[in-house]
């Protein structure tokens, strides 16, 4: 009986400087397999395709359930996460390449630095360190938590700048996740002590100013988070800032 | 562009696209409808204009500055993207896209329209039906004002919806999906204007 294969191209990359080429792996296939299984297949008999003994290929992981946001790269032209996408639902061959608006390691792994240092940008956190016990805050709705929850699966995956036409060598542009997680923080009972800061910091250069209204963020988020409602709000919001800041101050 | 200023460089140009220059488009399209009435009832339109007070305060304020800002600033946003609607098909990211190719058009129109146009007044010409109703009697013509009207048009009813969603108008994806429709029967009503004016000049 003739073995099931499972075609693979993956672009790859030997340092963060070299040339990425395209190499082909054909692996037998098992049932339930997703495209880390089959990434850990490559790793384990590292031929490819001429039968050629190659390098294994470099790729990241960790929770392997889509809460990490590690094992993202472009699978089928579509960025997403590799531990959710199951080899029975994807068009062979299965061509796996690196989110390249990030800066790539090797293989499909890339520095999301660019998603943390937005992070500290915007001050996404609530400020609570202090010298003395500050006692309980104030409770937050109900209504609005559930809301607020929706915006905190965020996994900083960095999905979302890969769709993004406007993020890219050329700009500066933070991101569509950044914003949203600028709604989440001062949306918080607590955090919203700070959100003037938040705000200053969208309307920086590279802030919410260089959203063009794509939208393919919010299409290509796995968690389905309302990034264009975050964004559209949080225009209002830097507007209202803008000019109270400009007339009352 | 000047560094931090990007925001406020964002917002004027948001601006300045409706108030005053998607206005003004307005306008115009609908004074050159008055040749649908005949050459009499559009020159009698452009002697209005023309009479004015303060005309050529009015056209830089109102007209020129705005659109020069917003072409030069329009540029550097349009080539600053990085299209990808071969792997994201969405109507919104189509729109994107179309919304930057229908600018850099529209801008290559304008400036080939106010140069047989204005310019051409402030050298000696006449502005009158019988200068369009010239222009336009070549077939090439036709199809390059074709294209420039609708092209205007176009980027002037989705910048419209932009706008909405820029100034946090529009911010729920239901508001946002009706704006698409209310611009679309902008898109249709000012395109039919400005076509249909056209229409009067061709014999």
């Amino acid at each position: 009986m003739a073995e099931k294969l499972i075609h693979l191209i993956i672009t790859r990359q030997d340092s963060p400087d070299s040339t990425p080429y395209k190499e082909e792996f054909k692996i037998p296939y098992r049932p339930g397999m997703n495209v880390i299984s089959a990434l850990m297949e490559i790793q384990r008999n590292p031929l490819n395709a001429q039968g050629q003994k190659t390098s294994p290929v470099n790729w990241e992981s960790n929770c392997l359930e889509e809460v990490c946001g590690a094992c993202s790269m472009v699978i089928n032209g579509r960025p997403r996460q590799a531990c959710s996408a199951l080899v029975d639902k994807l068009e062979q061959p299965i061509r796996l390449e690196p989110m390249s608006t990030f800066p790539v390691q090797r293989d499909l792994s890339i520095d999301r630095s660019r998603m943390f240092d937005a992070l500290k940008r915007v001050k996404a956190w609530v400020p609570i360190d202090g010298t003395h016990d500050l006692g309980p805050g104030p409770r937050m709705p109900e209504v609005e938590r559930q809301w607020a929850y929706e915006l905190s699966k965020c996994m900083t995956c960095g999905v979302c700048l890969e769709a993004c036409p406007n993020v890219n060598a050329k700009a500066d542009f933070i991101g569509p996740f950044a914003i949203s997680q600028v709604r989440l923080f001062n949306q918080h009972p607590t955090g919203m002590m700070n959100k003037h800061e938040r705000l200053e910091a969208l309307m920086e250069d590279g802030g919410i100013g260089d959203c063009g209204n794509s939208q393919n963020c919010v299409q290509a988020c796995p968690k389905g988070i309302p990034l264009t409602t975050s964004i559209a709000h949080m225009n209002k919001e830097t507007t209202k800032h803008a000019v109270k800041k400009f007339f009352f101050s | 562009m000047a560094k931090g200023h990007s925001f406020l460089s964002h917002k004027l140009h948001s601006l300045l696209g409706l108030f005053p220059i998607g206005l003004f488009l307005v306008f115009h399209l609908t004074a050159n409808y008055q040749a649908t009435r005949g050459p009499e009832a559009f020159n009698q339109a452009v002697g209005f204009i023309e009479n004015l007070p303060f005309l050529l305060v009015l056209e830089f304020a109102l007209i020129y500055l705005p659109i020069l800002f917003h072409a030069v600033y329009g540029l550097y946003i349009a080539f600053q993207a990085k299209h990808n609607v071969g792997n994201f098909g969405y109507f919104r990211n189509q729109m994107f896209l179309w919304q930057r190719v229908t600018g850099v058009i529209t801008l290559i129109f304008i400036v080939w329209h106010v140069w047989e146009t204005r310019i051409q007044k402030a050298l000696g010409a006449h502005v009158d039906y019988d200068m369009m109703a010239n222009i336009l009697s070549s077939p090439a013509m036709i199809v390059f004002y074709t294209i420039g009207i609708i092209s205007t048009t176009f980027h002037f009813s989705n910048g419209l919806w932009s706008f909405l969603v820029h100034w946090g108008i529009t911010v729920g994806p239901r508001s946002q999906r009706i704006a698409t429709f209310l611009t679309l029967g902008v898109f249709v009503v000012v395109t039919f204007i400005g076509l249909r004016a056209m229409s009067a000049f061709i014999l």
